[in-house]
C-alpha cells in the first residue's frame, strides 16, 4: 500500500517545525543563565508564590470537579429526563467557549454586584479578584474532562454487578463504595489528571477574575507574560520550563496510580 | 430495565435535580451573563460596538488567521493520521503522544516558544531583523501560535476512526491499480469525511477563540494585530463593558454554532468527536 513515506514525511516535518523546534527553544533558553542563575530565578519569592498558587488551585479545582463530574455523568447515563441531550451539549460548553469570553462571563457573575457575587458577598464570601475566583475559573474549564472521562466507563458498567450486590444484601452506600466507585476509579483519576493539566496552564479565563496581585493572586502563566514584557526571555522560559516539568511529574504520578488501580 | 426499588424514587429525583441545578449554575449562567451584559443597553448599541472599525479589523484578522492555520493543521493532521493508523512502524505510539503534546502545554507557553525563536532576542531574531522580516507582533506570529495550539485536533479525531476501519479497502484499491492519491480521494476520504469535518470544526473554533498564545505574540496593536479575543480584553480594560461583552457574545455565538454543528455531525457519522 502506497503513501507511507509521503505521509510520514509530511507528519514529521509538520511536527518538527511546529512543535519540536519551538519546544526545544524553551528547553534550551533558561540555561543561558547557568544552573545557578536558573535556580536563583526560580527561588524568587514571587515565582514560588505564583507556582504554588497555580498548582494548588489547579489540584483543588480538579478535586472538586471529580464529584461534580461524576454526578453529571451519572444522571446522563442512568436517568432519562427531558433535556438530557441539552445537558449533554452544555457539558462541552467550556471546551467550545473561548477562554477570554469565559473569563469575562465569570467575572461578571462573581463580581460583588454580580448575580452570584452579590448573594455570596452578603454572606461574607468574596470570589472575584481573590484566589477563590481563580479556583472558580479552573473549575469551569476542567469540568468536561471529568464528565467525558467517566461517562463511557459508566455506560459499560454492568448493571448486574449492582443488582448482585443488592441481592446479597448490600445497601446503597455499600454498593457505591464496594462496587461502583472501584470500577470508576481509573476513569475518575484520568479525568482528574486531565482537568488538572488544563487548569494549571489556564490563562484567559483566569486573568480576568483573578485580580492579579503579585504574591496573592498572580498565576504562573501571567508571571511568564510579565517577565516577557520586561524582555527577560530566560526568566520567562525558566518559569515555563518549571511549570512543564512539575506538571509532567504530577501527571506521571497520577498515571502510575491509575495503572495500579486498574491492575 | 429499571429495576430500582420504589423507595429510591425520591432519592433519584433529588440527585437529578441537584445535577441539573449544578449544570445550570456552572455551565449556563456564565453564558447567560455574556448575552445579558452585551444587550444591557439594547441590541442597536451592541451592534454598533461590532461595527466599530477596530472591532471589524479584529474580526477580519481572526478570520484570516483561522483561514491559514486550519488548512495547515488539516493537511498535517491527515498525513499523521494516515501513517499512524494505516501502517505499523516502531515509534508509532510515541509519534501520537508527541502530536498530542500541545494540548498539555499552557497557552502562554505556546506563545512564548515562538518569541524565543523569532523575537528580537530570539534564536533567529537578529537574522530576521537584518532582513527586515517581522514575525512576532505581526501576522506570522499570530498564525504560528494558533497552529501550535490547534495542532492535535484533526489528527486525534481521525486516528481512532481510521484505525478501526483498518486498511482492507485501501489494499483492495491498490491491488486494482489505483494510485495513492486515487485511493485517498475515492476510498479513504468518503469513509472519514464526517470525522474530518468534526476535527476541522473543533480546530477552527479553537483557532478563532484562542487567547493566551496569541496574546503573547500579538503586541496588541489596535486595528493591526488584535484578534477578536484580544480586542475583548482591550475593551474590557478600557471599561467599555458593553462593547467588550458584545464582541464576547459574538464569540460565544461561534461556540454555540460549533457545538450545534458537532452534534449534527455526530448523528451523521458513528464516531463521537472528542473536544478533549
Amino acid at each position: 500500500m502506497p503513501g507511507f513515506g509521503l505521509s510520514l514525511g509530511v507528519a514529521l516535518l509538520w511536527l518538527g517545525l511546529i512543535v519540536l523546534l519551538p519546544l526545544s527553544a524553551l528547553a534550551a533558553r533558561p540555561w543561558t543563565l547557568g544552573l545557578q542563575g536558573v535556580l536563583d530565578s526560580l527561588a524568587d519569592p514571587r515565582v514560588l508564590a505564583a507556582l504554588r498558587l497555580s498548582f494548588l488551585s489547579a489540584l483543588a479545582a480538579a478535586a472538586v470537579n471529580v464529584p461534580i463530574g461524576l454526578l453529571l455523568a451519572w444522571v446522563m447515563v442512568r436517568e432519562n429526563f427531558p433535556g438530557r441531550r441539552w445537558l449533554d451539549a452544555a457539558i462541552d460548553l467550556p471546551f467550545a467557549l473561548p477562554t477570554a469570553v469565559a473569563g469575562l462571563a465569570l467575572t461578571a457573575l462573581y463580581a460583588p454586584n454580580g448575580w452570584l457575587g452579590a448573594p455570596l458577598a452578603a454572606v461574607g464570601l468574596k470570589v472575584a479578584y481573590t484566589p477563590l475566583g481563580i479556583g472558580v475559573a479552573m473549575l469551569f474549564v476542567g469540568l468536561p474532562f471529568v464528565v467525558r472521562s467517566v461517562e463511557p466507563v459508566l455506560r459499560d458498567l454492568p448493571r448486574e454487578a449492582e443488582e448482585a450486590a443488592a441481592t446479597l444484601g448490600a445497601d446503597g452506600v455499600q454498593t457505591w463504595w464496594r462496587v461502583i466507585l472501584p470500577a470508576l476509579l481509573p476513569a475518575l483519576l484520568a479525568g482528574f489528571a486531565m482537568a488538572f493539566a488544563r487548569a494549571v496552564g489556564e490563562y484567559g479565563s483566569v486573568i480576568f477574575i483573578a485580580g492579579n496581585r503579585p504574591m496573592v493572586s498572580e498565576i504562573a502563566p501571567l508571571l511568564i507574560v510579565v517577565r516577557l514584557e520586561q524582555f527577560d526571555y530566560a526568566g520567562a522560559s525558566a518559569v515555563g520550563l518549571a511549570m512543564l516539568v512539575l506538571a509532567f511529574i504530577i501527571l506521571l504520578a497520577l498515571n502510575l496510580l491509575q495503572r495500579r488501580n486498574r491492575g | 430495565m429499571r429495576r430500582l426499588r420504589d423507595g429510591n424514587h425520591f432519592l433519584r429525583l433529588s440527585v437529578l435535580l441537584v445535577a441539573i441545578a449544578l449544570a445550570c449554575v456552572i455551565l449556563l449562567l456564565p453564558l447567560a451573563a455574556v448575552f445579558t451584559e452585551a444587550l444591557r443597553r439594547g441590541i442597536p448599541v451592541a451592534l454598533q460596538a461590532l461595527a466599530d472599525p477596530d472591532a471589524w479589523a479584529a474580526i477580519q484578522l481572526t478570520l484570516l488567521v483561522a483561514a491559514i492555520a486550519v488548512p495547515v493543521n488539516t493537511v498535517g493532521g491527515i498525513a499523521a493520521a494516515w501513517c499512524i493508523a494505516k501502517f505499523e512502524f516502531p515509534g508509532r505510539r510515541f509519534l501520537l503522544a508527541l502530536i498530542e503534546l500541545p494540548f498539555s502545554v499552557s497557552p502562554v507557553i505556546s506563545g512564548l516558544v515562538w518569541v524565543l525563536l523569532f523575537g528580537a532576542h530570539g534564536w533567529f531574531g537578529e537574522w530576521l531583523q537584518e532582513r527586515n522580516i517581522q514575525i512576532i507582533f505581526a501576522l506570522p506570529g499570530l498564525v504560528l501560535a494558533t497552529i501550535f495550539v490547534t495542532f492535535p485536533f484533526v489528527a486525534r479525531t481521525l486516528v481512532p476512526l481510521m484505525q478501526e476501519q483498518g486498511r482492507g479497502a485501501e489494499e483492495a484499491a491498490a491491488t486494482l491499480g489505483a494510485s495513492g492519491w486515487q485511493i485517498f480521494r475515492r476510498v479513504t476520504l468518503p469513509d472519514i469525511r464526517w470525522a474530518l469535518l468534526s476535527g476541522i470544526l473543533l480546530c477552527n473554533a479553537r483557532a478563532m477563540g484562542e487567547f493566551g498564545a496569541v496574546s503573547v505574540v500579538s503586541g496588541h496593536i489596535r486595528g493591526e494585530t488584535n484578534t477578536m479575543p484580544l480586542h475583548v480584553e482591550i475593551l474590557y480594560n478600557e471599561y467599555q463593558f458593553v462593547a467588550a461583552f458584545a464582541v464576547a457574545a459574538l464569540l460565544a455565538l461561534l461556540a454555540l454554532v460549533t457545538l450545534g454543528a458537532k452534534a449534527l455531525l455526530e448523528r451523521h457519522g458513528s464516531s463521537r468527536a472528542s473536544l478533549l
